[in-house]
Formats: structure tokens, sequence, C-alpha cells
């Protein structure tokens, strides 16, 4: 039962923190400052997310294979290749680093 | 499925991911029930790891421009990734198809692999020998760069990231994220500062 009451709490909250965003009125977000502020919370996000994905294990922070594949996936961004291109250069790069023991 | 070897049953597991459908939220439901925490407890810190959705609404709600009625049913699908590829796309139209398309295709997937996972068909074997756990970071960092156009997004993604990655260790999991959000106001509050001071009084948007 307990188990259900966590869902049942964190589904209503997760969905609740969802909707509030989308529901804020648009005569706020044509201001200025929030327009601009909307624009640049999603980088701040994903931009940690995609740090924290490369460098972490759980808690702590690792430099392991990822961390190459990761660079590779930049180094295929820079030289403009396609987005196929630049997820694969990951994946292959971390497998084959992490096959020679990395 | 981590969630099945935690004591909760194929109904629970598939409900969480049906109802909730926010990874990383489900993932921290499930390891604070595991390690024994009550279900308040563990609620709140998923919780906390899904308020950065709301910031992703925020800017969502322009970008698509969903009708009121709608925004109910399109808000169980406001992630990070449905987020990432809308923005990724230069009109409202590739925008608006973006979102859909990754939402009811993650919702099929991530919803039918919980389900495999939960029956025990874990057969695939280690997929991190495979490089594909760096396959989401790579794909976060190909719909990030495009945005990274001018010098306020580069320094709001160069302190989120030292945020991030600095705080990792010390706060529990999902706090970090959001106050790498701040690096947003930060960086807006420095530059208009600085534009202030030299005297400009032009807005700095464009």
């Amino acid at each position: 039962m307990n188990i259900w009451i966590a869902i049942g709490v964190t589904a209503f909250g997760c969905y609740a923190v969802k909707l509030v965003g989308l529901m804020v009125p648009a005569g706020v977000l044509e201001r200025p400052l929030v327009r601009r502020l909307a624009a640049l919370l999603p980088v701040a996000l994903l931009a940690a997310l995609t740090a924290q994905q490369t460098f972490s294990d759980g808690q702590t922070l690792v430099l392991d294979a990822r961390a190459a594949g990761v660079a590779a996936a930049a180094v295929a961004l820079i030289l403009r290749a396609p987005f196929l291109l630049v997820v694969g250069a990951a994946v292959v790069v971390t497998a084959g680093v992490r096959a020679l023991g990395g | 499925m981590t969630s099945a070897g935690s004591g909760l049953t194929l109904l629970q597991t598939c409900a969480l991911s049906l109802l909730v459908f926010t990874g990383a939220s489900q993932f921290a439901l499930v390891g604070a029930l595991a390690a024994g925490g009550g279900p308040f407890t563990a609620a709140a810190g998923a919780f906390f790891l899904g308020v950065r959705n709301a910031f992703y609404g925020l800017r969502l709600s322009q970008l698509l421009a969903l009708p009121r009625a709608v925004r109910p049913f399109a808000a169980q699908w406001v992630i990070d990734e449905t987020t990432a590829v809308s923005l990724a796309q230069p009109g409202r139209r590739g925008a608006r198809i973006g979102f859909v398309v990754t939402g009811l295709s993650l919702y099929v997937l991530w919803n039918l692999t919980t389900l495999l996972g939960a029956l025990g068909a874990e057969a695939i074997g280690d997929t991190d020998a495979w490089g594909l756990d760096a396959a989401g970071p790579a794909v976060f960092l190909a719909l990030l760069a495009p945005m990274l156009r001018t010098g306020a997004e580069r320094t709001v993604a160069g302190v989120a990231v030292l945020l991030g990655l600095g705080l990792l260790p010390v706060l529990p999991a999902g706090v970090p994220v959001l106050v790498a959000a701040l690096a947003a106001p930060a960086v807006l509050w420095a530059r208009g500062r600085k534009s202030a001071s030299r005297g400009d009084t032009a807005e700095e948007d464009r």
C-alpha cells in the first residue's frame, strides 16, 4: 500500500509541475525579461544534465570512456556531421575505449 | 528495470512509467523505496527531480502556442527530450511535430521497455558494454549545440555545467540541476548590469 501511495503522490506532483509551466498566461510570457529567461533556462538545464550524464556515476564524478565518446560527438558537431553520425560517433568511441580497457 | 528488483509488483512498475513518465524521478522513487524510505520522503525526492519540467513548460508554451484545452494532455510529455527536440526545430510547425513525435515515441517505447524489463526479459545483456550510455549525453549535446549561438547562451551553458558537476557530490539527486538553472537569471542579471554601466539604453534582446 505504501508503494501505491508513493506512486500516487509522485505521479500527481510530477504532472502538476509539468502543467504549471505550460499554464503560465501568455501575458506574463510576453514580458521581455521573462521571454529571455524562459529561453535561457532550458539551455542551463540541458547543459547541466549533459555534463552530469557524461561525468557522473550516481553521486560521484568520474572520468571514463563516456567522456571520450561525448568528446567525439563534440568534434563531429564542430565538423557539422549529421545527427545520427554524432550519436554514432559517441557510441562507437565509448565502446571502443571500453573494449581497450578504458 | 531496476524497480522489479526492489519489491515493486509488475503492475506498480508499469503504473509508475505510465503515470509519472519522467525517468529520473522514477529511478529516484524506486531507489528511495528500496532503501527503506517512507512513501512521502521517496516521493519528495522524485518530485525535486521533476521540478525542472516546469521550466521546460514555460518555454514550450511560447514555442508551441497550444490551445488551453490541449495543454493538460500535452503536459505529461513535457520532459528533457521533447523540449530539446522542439527547441531544435526552426519553426512552430516543426516544433509541434517534434514535440508530438518525440513525446509519442518515447512514451510508447519507455512503457514497452518497462513492461519487458519488469517481465524479466533483460536478454540484451550489459548495454553499457556497447557504449549506449554515451548516446544520451551525445543526443543532448547535439540538440544543445544549435542553441549556443550567442555569448549569453554560451555563458549560461558554461556556468550551468560547472554548477551541475560541482554540486553533484554534495547535494541530493536532482537539486544540482535545479541550482544550475540559476545560471540563467544570474547571467541575465550580470549582462544587464554590464550594459547598464556602459550606458546602453537599448534592450539587449534581438
